[in-house]
């Protein structure tokens, strides 16, 4: 499903003294089946147009346009429930929002307000347990009887529950543990590809957006500045700080060595493990030159 | 060295009533036991659940040891001298939104002052001193809803050090912050350390912070696993990544070098020292 947004404006409580511009001409593609990261500074910008993504909120100019939906400042309620049959998003914290008395339930529960029969959602809810690696005999139990990782699990599920083809993520690592984090990471990642979604995620995370994603939209002062793929963006390491953000880390060390060896690398180091070998194939060609 | 807190022996568990098969039945904390030295930094780091939390409460007295003692100041902690023993800790919790009582900076920072009766000229030149160590003092009539998110927990500290805390207690300070805030905080607790003779015990896992601290305590399941320098404690390596926990970068990325046939010399904590390494015996030559 593709998404588009066209001159996308918002203003908080427009025309009231306390009216605040949020969003300004935001005009940015996302191709159906891609990975997205949305990196920008605190208060760029990138939580409100999150919230255009699945009409929990409607621009005050400009077009949204998800699949064959289009939202304008005019489009009515019950259009904007259409979307959100498409469009799951899953908030930071997401375990604060389950509150059923049973896993079964709570992961049923969005499925059943779409309209899905009741065993149709209960076979649902088992597969996700499943796929999302939690035990079976977590659906019996209270959603706050687990850890704070399996709780998150289950609140990811109740998201999936409902087949959404499109994916957004706010941060969904916020709070956990590094393990934990790069669980659920690999497990979004593992979900893109097999369920074929489009997935949308916003991080403060450099390394994350580097990792996962295949398109990187940067936000700046509730605009959209820069898009491309993470070799693209990650090059162009002075326009990134200009916006206050910055390279990954393995990028940084990277420019590094170029500085001080002389020499450039054959490509950008995204992750540790492209600049390991990186490294390695600059040593052994010093080593080759006579000295 | 003087001890500001110790634990000895404590066990801690949250619902003692519980079968023995309920999850929620298993010891939080396990024999527990740890020093801290006045004047130091110690990084409390462990994965979720492994007790480091627990540990946090018990040390500033929400909730008292099943059994074995807290000491804090060489007095063993108990209902009786709580309140006079949490007037000398300041602590900083994790939400920066979750801790503001003021409507500005000031009455904010002010207000332990004014329930601990201080008299107002002494309360007006603590607020401003305490808002200059975090380098706050430009906002000092800003509503703290309004600041980033690194200003919140620079004004939360500033509340702690107003009332003159011979211990500061950070508990996972930094893990809702984006990277800027988190360096902005990191950076205050580095000056106070050189300025003040503060003590300072970090819940976190930001290996970063962690790298900082002048000792490292691993939790895991409810017992102390290890404690020492961060170069005895990261040269376990992989031992760490089996309890859930991250090593620094440079560590991995020598990891990741050696693993294609680069000889190093040493584990490298920070990037630094791997730099130094490469150059001198790699491309230097």
């Amino acid at each position: 499903m593709d998404i588009s947004l066209q001159q996308v404006g918002y203003l908080y409580a427009k025309d009231s003294p306390f009216e605040k511009r949020a969003l300004q001409d935001v005009t940015a593609t996302i191709p159906s089946g891609s990975y997205t990261s949305i990196i920008g500074h605190t208060g760029s910008g990138k939580s409100t147009l999150l919230l255009h993504l699945n009409g929990l909120l409607k621009p005050s100019e400009g077009i949204v346009q998800i699949g064959d939906t289009m939202i304008t400042a005019q489009t009515k309620g019950k259009k904007m429930k259409e979307v959100r049959n498409h469009v799951g998003i899953v908030f930071q914290f997401p375990e604060h929002q389950l509150f059923e008395e049973t896993v079964e339930k709570d992961i049923m529960f969005g499925p059943i307000n779409f309209g899905v029969p009741k065993e149709e959602a209960r076979a649902r809810a088992h597969e996700l347990v499943k796929l999302l690696g939690l035990p079976d005999d977590v659906l019996q139990k209270s959603p706050f009887e687990l850890s704070g990782g399996q709780m998150r699990r289950v609140a990811i599920a109740g998201v999936l529950a409902f087949k959404p083809s499109v994916l957004v993520l706010d941060e969904p690592t916020a709070g956990l543990d590094p393990k934990g984090r790069k669980e659920i990471m690999e497990l979004f990642h593992h979900l893109h590809k097999t369920e074929s979604l489009t997935t949308i995620l916003v991080t403060h995370s450099m390394e994350d957006a580097a990792r996962y994603s295949d398109r990187i939209l940067v936000m700046h002062e509730g605009t959209a500045v820069m898009e491309g793929t993470p070799e693209e963006i990650y090059s162009l390491e002075d326009q990134l700080h200009s916006f206050r953000l910055s390279v990954p880390r393995s990028v940084r060390f990277q420019r590094q060595i170029e500085k001080m060896s002389g020499q450039r690398f054959d490509r950008i180091a995204l992750t540790e493990d492209t600049l390991a070998q990186e490294l390695a194939k600059a040593i052994a060609r010093k080593g080759e030159r006579p000295c | 060295m003087k001890e500001i807190a110790s634990m000895h022996h404590v066990e801690f568990s949250y619902d003692m009533e519980e079968e023995e098969s309920s999850p929620m039945s298993t010891k939080a904390l396990n024999n527990a036991s740890f020093t801290l030295y006045e004047g130091e930094w110690l990084a409390v780091v462990g994965h979720n659940g492994s007790g480091k939390s627990t540990l946090a409460k018990l040390l500033i007295g929400l909730m008292f040891p099943s059994s074995g003692e807290v000491h804090l100041f060489s007095e063993r902690l108990s209902e009786e001298n709580l309140w006079e023993t949490r007037s000398r800790m300041g602590i900083v919790f994790q939400n920066p939104d979750n801790q503001f009582v003021g409507s500005t900076v000031q009455d904010d920072v002010a207000f332990a002052l004014e329930n601990n009766g201080v008299p107002y000229d002494m309360m007006v030149k603590r607020v401003q001193e305490a808002l200059e160590q975090v380098k706050m003092k430009d906002y000092i009539n800003h509503e703290p809803h309004h600041l980033s998110g690194g200003q919140k927990q620079r004004v939360a500290i500033a509340g702690a050090l107003a009332m003159h805390p011979e211990l500061l207690i950070l508990d996972e300070a930094t893990s809702m912050l984006d990277p800027q805030g988190r360096e902005e905080v990191i950076e205050i607790v580095k000056k106070l350390r050189s300025e003040i003779n503060l003590t300072v015990l970090s819940i976190t896992h930001d290996l970063e912070e962690v790298l900082l601290a002048d000792r490292i305590l691993v939790m895991n399941e409810g017992q102390v696993l290890m404690v020492g320098t961060p170069q005895e404690i990261f040269q376990q390596g992989t031992e760490l990544e089996k309890v859930g926990l991250d090593l620094p970068f440079a560590l991995r990325v020598s990891e990741l070098l050696r693993a294609t046939g680069v000889e190093l010399q040493g584990n490298h904590m920070t990037e630094e020292e791997l730099v130094n390494e490469l150059w001198t015996f790699h491309f230097s030559k």
